[in-house]
């Protein structure tokens, strides 16, 4: 006998795989029209995303950052709440990260780690906790908020990058003081992906337990199912807002401080490309469920590993990266219409 | 390390036109052009933008384009990488997927990247656009960059020549010292021809901000200004705009001549084909220089095809100064000579070698003729 719990697994299997294939013949029309054979858009796609040990690493260093980015989209998103300010929680995180690193010179290096981690996902957290504040005090929407919050860490950035705490040893762009070599983390033992795969999968388990597994994570559900209904059973509305968009943009500064301490060193521009744009098409990809948000993050990072394979094999130019990434995400958007729909997957009443 | 000297002579023998072909690059080695037969060799470019930018990514990628018509040379190509971890892996990806023997990483910010890779990959030659390789890094990476200064100044010859104002104007994008010798150049060139020329001079701050770039076109234009050259990503933006209020432009970067069938000049150009002179030295196990820094006369800077607009007349004098170029006969900074506030940079009878990267490298000063500032404190 099928239970209906794992009958609905199924279904949603089902229609991921269904999206993924229509995006792929959609694509492969869109190739074809510049005369490249779809088959072998197949084959370099998947070599490129997971052919070799050397693809694989490259598609986890793509999907690292991108799991913490789209938990600051898929968090908020649960309790109803439309968060996209997961890039400027990202170089907030970044920042901070840099300010109190250089200060803790004598500090042994697994503290300073610590700290530096603690510095950014409280940063992270405050940033967009302000615009769950302004949501639920002052009425502001939080997409707006969100989305003029990423410009403003931007600018704020590039301000301090190009002035007060610009390292002017570093000819290369303007960037700012270094965290120094002792305190950076690096790669996993063995491969050439940085820690921050580690620190992704763990909160996005975490964050998996927390929303699934406890009280508070039954009452955000609630809340995002129903306000009214969350309001009459006596749920405190307020504290849950404020603390979905704490633990999102949380996890959105901790990826600020993983680019610190495991790719650049310090503070730049480059901390601003576009990983927080990416984490919400993540999060809705996985419908904001943490669990899922492993996979599809894993999926989109093979996307974009191979988008360069697909680059130099074929002469594409990298907008036909951003139009596989586009075609998919209409693909599972309009997907998420059928779930309910198919009679094979419903539990039959008796 | 290899002098910039002995790679001269044949290339002046060989250049002629604005642009020399990449086959007589092979030239630059003479010794290894027996040997040099087609042992087939992947190369990879990496753009941090698009390759059709009208700037920074398109003198690339046309560089790319003369490197790929070399004998047994594949070329391979990605844009919009940016300079995070991702270029590590699309350098990795290229050799190891690809079987990349020569990488070329386009993007000033790669070069720590770069480094962190080299060792790794002893078989690849790594070749970075911005000469900042030093004694004790990798001996199979390379710094190169041409003196851009120069071809500033043959455009500020033309531009001399067709100000009816004897107002120009620059736009500069970030207070670097290569900006500035590229405006020092634009303005002595002006002023050799009319000492009583002066130059508006803007720095936006940014690479690449159109908007504000825009803005600053007319408003110079509407001061009177009638001859515009801009320093920034991509000089679309400025060379459309005074083609359409009815001024004179100067390129940067890459030809643009397209952009302004009308006012069009010249321009100051990189030639980044210069490059393959390292592929083939790589191709054939030869010797290359680690570090190469070269204007005209190292064939590593050039200008655009004339506009129609410029007179028979003053596209000799253009020409002849660039013959002095290539012949190290004209010089660039030579006394006497002052900055815009009057200071003394150089007395009369002192000379700077073309080549004087110490010199060049410590230029933030405006000469005298500049309107403006350079941002610096002093």
């Amino acid at each position: 006998m099928v239970g209906s719990r794992a009958k609905s697994g199924v279904e949603a299997v089902a229609i991921s795989a269904a999206a993924l294939l229509a995006t792929l013949v959609l694509f492969g029309a869109f190739v074809a029209l510049r005369g490249i054979n779809p088959f072998d858009v197949y084959r370099v796609l998947y070599l490129g995303a997971f052919g070799s040990w050397f693809a694989i690493q490259h598609t986890l260093t793509q999907a690292a950052p991108l799991m913490l980015t789209a938990l600051c989209t898929a968090v908020p998103a649960r309790a109803g709440l439309l968060v996209i300010g997961g890039e400027g929680a990202l170089v907030v995180g970044g920042v901070a990260t840099v300010l109190v690193g250089v200060t803790l010179m004598g500090v042994p290096a697994p503290v300073a780690i610590a700290l530096m981690c603690m510095t950014g996902t409280l940063a992270g957290g405050l940033w967009i906790g302000a615009a769950g504040a302004l949501r639920h005090y002052r009425g502001v929407h939080e997409t707006i908020s969100t989305l003029l919050l990423n410009y403003i860490a931007i600018a704020v950035m590039n301000h301090l990058v190009t002035g007060p705490i610009r390292d002017f040893s570093q000819v290369l762009k303007p960037a700012s003081w270094s965290v120094g070599e002792r305190f950076m983390i690096g790669d996993l033992p063995g491969t050439s992906i940085h820690w921050g795969l580690a620190f992704g999968v763990v909160t996005c388990l975490l964050v998996y337990v927390l929303m699934r597994r406890t009280t508070f994570g039954f009452a955000v559900d609630i809340l995002g199912g129903n306000v009214r209904a969350a309001q009459m059973v006596g749920l405190p509305i307020g504290p849950l807002v404020l603390s979905t968009c704490v633990i999102g943009g949380a996890a959105a500064g901790l990826a600020g401080t993983i680019e610190v301490i495991a790719v650049h060193g310090f503070a730049s521009a480059s901390l601003a490309v576009g990983y927080g744009y990416a984490g919400i098409l993540v999060a809705f990809l996985a419908r904001h469920n943490p669990m899922a948000i492993i996979l599809i993050a894993t999926l989109l990072g093979g996307i974009s590993a191979s988008g360069g394979l697909l680059q130099r094999r074929f002469d594409l130019p990298d907008a036909a990266t951003l139009v596989l990434r586009g075609i998919l995400f209409l693909a599972v958007l309009a997907s998420s219409t059928l779930y309910g729909r198919l009679k094979i997957f419903q539990s039959r009443a008796v | 390390m290899l002098t910039d000297s002995k790679l001269t002579r044949r290339q002046i023998l060989l250049g002629s036109g604005n642009i020399i072909a990449a086959g007589s690059l092979m030239a630059l080695f003479p010794a290894l052009e027996a040997s040099a037969a087609a042992k087939p060799i992947t190369v990879g470019f990496i753009y941090v933008g698009p390759r059709n930018d009208y700037g920074w990514n398109q003198a690339h990628a046309v560089g790319a384009k003369k490197i790929a018509r070399l004998e047994g040379v594949k070329l391979i190509e990605q844009e919009n990488v940016p300079e995070t971890v991702e270029v590590e892996k699309v350098m990795e990806g290229m050799i190891r997927q690809d079987g990349a023997k020569v990488v070329f990483p386009t993007s000033f910010g790669y070069w720590p990247h770069i480094l962190k890779l080299a060792r790794n990959y002893p078989d690849v030659l790594f070749v970075h656009i911005g000469a900042l390789w030093k004694e004790g890094d990798p001996k199979n990476t390379i710094g190169y960059r041409g003196y851009m200064e120069e071809p500033h100044y043959l455009c500020g010859v033309a531009a001399g020549h067709m100000t009816k104002t004897g107002k120009v104007g620059f736009i500069g994008s970030k207070p670097l010292y290569f900006i500035f010798n590229n405006l020092n150049g634009f303005i002595l060139g002006a002023r050799s021809v009319n000492p009583n020329i002066t130059c508006q001079v803007v720095i936006t701050g940014d690479w690449n901000n159109p908007v504000r770039e825009a803005e600053v076109t007319n408003s110079l234009i509407d001061q009177g200004v009638d001859v515009m050259v801009a320093n920034v990503d991509s000089a679309k933006v400025v060379i459309e705009n005074s083609e359409r209020r009815g001024i004179y432009s100067c390129g940067y970067h890459t030809d643009l001549s397209e952009l302004a069938p009308k006012g069009f000049l010249t321009g100051a150009e990189w030639n980044w084909a210069a490059g393959a002179a390292f592929v083939k030295a790589w191709q054939t196990g030869g010797q290359y220089p680690n570090l190469l820094r070269g204007g005209f006369r190292q064939d590593m800077v050039a200008i655009s095809p004339f506009g129609k607009v410029v007179p028979e007349d003053v596209r000799a004098k253009v020409l002849k100064i660039r013959q002095g170029f290539m012949d190290d006969t004209f010089k660039l900074y030579k006394g006497p000579l002052r900055d815009n506030e009057g200071n003394v940079i150089l007395k009369d009878g002192q000379v700077i070698a073309n080549d004087d990267n110490k010199f060049k490298l410590g230029v933030n000063f405006l000469v005298e003729g500049a309107i403006g500032k350079t941002g610096l404190k002093k």
